[in-house]
């Protein structure tokens, strides 16, 4: 049995005044959990459906079907000299997992109720196991990207090393957007209907059917305000090694999920102790 | 020092009356933020964090903000105790007293408003059993998915699987969803999984009304047992036997408040005829002397010692006490009194003149009381209803009062398999021989 030494340093109750702690060393005791909440959403997600694993993979290739068809072929829209499937593919790949981190991290609090007012953890487990879903989700779909790639005969160049670095930044503005949404969606249950219209709206004001270069330069600063534009662009430029991400785009992507993410750790930790009360 | 668990001093927790029903719509929030910024201040988030208690109940110079602290509610209020290594605590009260919300706390689930609890050693908590499990995932799954969810480490699981398998009885049903498992082995497995929890102190929230009579032996067994290793236990149950059974000291919660803390006898003692005491005791308000001749006037239940009781120990005799005033001479008249179990079963209905020889006996005008004896050793645990009535001429009822007084037979001393078939349980002579 552990935890004898404990009797020295008890564990106090009280009521948290002011600023918390993040108690960031709680959460790494935790990891256990976090691993297994997420296997069990993964699980699931793939006992309960008849394609399983598969709709994962087929999901962004019928949408980079389609968009090729539509925005490509017949809408004519420009990809930098790209072949326009894998131009629209390396930027949908990215968007799904925003997407996806925000939809799951924002409604895992509220599917997760019963865990919530049953036992103690620490509450930031749970968006952060959504997180863990949605790259998972990720990294199946790459597959498409190295079959379009290598359709189209494109070998990624050393550009390709910096890849983590954006995946990780659309995790972290994901996550901390999903953070504040999370808590709030406890808190204000009509939260999770505006969800679906923030994404998709998102979706059109971010470079993902349509290169970053169509906006004219008089507006690209104002564009670029969009933390997922820098992270979109950052992508393909990692993958298919042409238009290098702009310095300023890439700076305000950082910053943005620099301030997001601390910004909700912080919001959802002071959020954290009426959780409980009230769902 | 060394060998106190939990200290817990001054306690409380406000909550906002009617809180639970009511969602918060974002909506509500933003049309409040520009019709009335004021209140929508005052409102607040609940339940009320530390810093504003002083606001909420000494009152602040807004009407508004008046209005709002009427409906604040201490769930838990000044509750200071200190449980020592190694005890079984009980913890009783009626439903809303803040029995859960009191584990809640200790369990960390929620923060209290005021006081401080102090935890020595790690806390496990058992609050519903099966938390987390998931219908879609098998057994197997679901043990570690609920061990993680309960504390537990992989490791640790990996050492008890079997353990755990062989306390549940599901060995051939390892790797079948649990959405298959009859709900008798999915309440098994459940608490299986947390029984092997081994935290220093391990909080329990009525999982033992669940599963059937063997089972519930078992886990009452698991507790003491756990108890036994130097553990601490605190066992929330409206199952008085099984308290009465486990524990070493119990805490009474009535209205948010510490109410009694003491031996197991004397707390569910003093608990029991509490919650009774007013239903044990009935006056008549009606008087019909007029037209029937006979005023029934008071009634009420006696234990063993003649005392008012409105919870009589399983196996002990009670006693209806009938007061009445014959105000004009009746002859054949007869005191009924009908019991009713809690279901709406008659068990019996019985006459005063049934075995003594007051039948056909002239009653002259005066005072009198009926009591009627009822052995004990045969009414089963639970609650009873009691009819009183006066009858003439065999069969002609004059008077009747339904349901009017209640009793409870406690569990304590009850040691008969709780789920036996049968109305009652009468304890009869059995003899033994060999053939």
């Amino acid at each position: 049995m552990r935890g004898v030494s404990s009797q020295f340093s008890p564990i106090i109750i009280r009521a948290s005044t002011g600023w918390v702690s993040l108690r960031l060393a709680d959460l790494w005791d935790y990891r256990g959990l976090l691993y297994f909440l997420a296997w069990r959403d993964l699980k699931i997600r793939y006992k309960q459906t008849i394609l399983g694993v598969t709709w994962v993979v087929l999901q962004p290739s019928f949408l980079t079907l389609a968009f090729s068809i539509f925005f490509g072929k017949l809408g004519g829209i420009p990809s930098d000299g790209i072949p326009y499937p894998a131009f629209v593919l390396c930027g949908l790949l990215p968007w799904q997992l925003f997407a996806n981190t925000l939809i799951y991290s924002s409604n895992s609090l509220v599917a997760n109720e019963r865990l919530i007012i049953k036992v103690y953890f620490p509450r930031l487990v749970i968006p952060l196991s959504a997180a863990v879903v949605a790259l998972v989700d990720f990294f199946v779909t790459l597959v498409v990207l190295f079959a379009i790639m290598t359709y189209y005969g494109i070998v990624p160049i050393f550009t390709v090393w910096t890849l983590p670095g954006f995946v990780l930044l659309a995790v972290a503005i994901a996550l901390g957007a999903g953070l504040w949404f999370s808590a709030l969606n406890l808190e204000y249950r009509d939260v999770r209907y505006t969800i679906p219209f923030i994404i998709q709206f998102w979706f059109f004001i971010s470079p993902v059917v349509y290169p970053s270069s169509l906006v004219s330069e008089t507006w690209r600063l104002i564009y670029s305000l969009n933390p997922m534009a820098g992270v979109i662009e950052g992508f393909r430029w990692a993958l298919l090694g042409k238009n290098p991400v702009s310095g300023s785009s890439l700076a305000i992507s950082i910053l943005a999920a620099l301030v997001l993410l601390i910004g909700g750790v912080y919001y959802f930790r002071r959020m954290e102790r009426t959780f409980a009360d009230v769902v | 020092m060394s060998d106190v668990a939990i200290t817990v001093n001054k306690l409380g927790k406000l909550y906002r009356m009617g809180e639970r029903e009511r969602y918060h719509m974002l909506r509500d929030a933003l049309t409040g933020l520009f019709t009335g910024p004021f209140k929508w201040r005052c409102n607040g988030r609940q339940p009320i964090s530390n810093g504003n208690v002083s606001s909420a109940t000494s009152g602040s110079k807004s009407e508004d903000c008046d209005f709002q602290s009427q409906q604040h509610i201490w769930a838990l209020k000044d509750v200071s105790f200190e449980i020592k290594r190694g005890e079984v605590i009980g913890i009783i009260g009626c439903n809303g007293a803040g029995k859960s919300t009191l584990l809640k706390i200790l369990s960390r689930i929620t923060e209290p408003t005021e006081g401080e609890a102090r935890i020595y050693g790690r806390i496990g908590s058992l609050l519903e059993v099966g938390t987390g499990f998931h219908a879609e995932l098998t057994g197997r799954e679901n043990i570690y998915l609920n061990g993680t969810i309960l504390g537990m480490k992989k490791t640790e699981i990996d050492h008890k699987f079997d353990e755990i398998v062989s306390f549940a009885e599901v060995e051939n049903f390892l790797d079948t969803p649990v959405k298959r498992y009859s709900s008798g082995m999915y309440t098994r497995l459940a608490f299986s999984v947390a029984a092997h929890l081994e935290p220093e102190i391990l909080v329990v929230d009525e999982v033992l009304a669940v599963g059937d009579a063997a089972f519930q032996k078992k886990c009452l067994g698991k507790i003491g047992e756990v108890a036994k290793n130097e553990r601490t236990v605190f066992f929330v149950s409206h199952n008085m036997g099984s308290i009465a059974q486990l524990c070493t000291r119990v805490l009474w919660i009535h209205e948010g408040r510490l109410r009694l803390i003491g031996s197991g006898p004397d707390v569910i003692g003093a608990y029991l005829s509490f919650g009774t005491k007013a239903n044990a005791f009935w006056t008549n308000s009606c008087r019909n002397a007029g037209v029937v001749g006979i005023d029934i006037r008071t009634a009420r239940v006696l234990d063993e010692a003649g005392e008012l009781s409105g919870a009589i120990p399983f196996g002990q005799p009670l006693r209806v006490e009938i007061g009445y005033e014959v105000v004009t001479a009746i002859r054949n008249l007869a005191i009924l009194c009908r019991l009713t179990n809690a279901q709406g079963t008659v068990l019996w209905t019985s006459w005063d003149t049934d075995a003594t020889d007051w039948n056909g006996r002239l009653r002259q005008p005066a005072r009198y009381s009926s009591i009627c004896r009822v052995p004990g050793g045969w009414l089963r645990p639970g609650r009873y209803l009691l009819s009183i009535g006066t009858i003439t001429n065999g069969a002609v009822l004059l008077d009747y009062h339904e349901n009017v007084l209640a009793f409870e037979i406690s569990e304590v001393g009850y040691r008969l398999n709780a789920s036996r078939l049968g109305v009652v349980t009468p304890l009869f002579e059995w003899d033994i021989k060999t053939a």
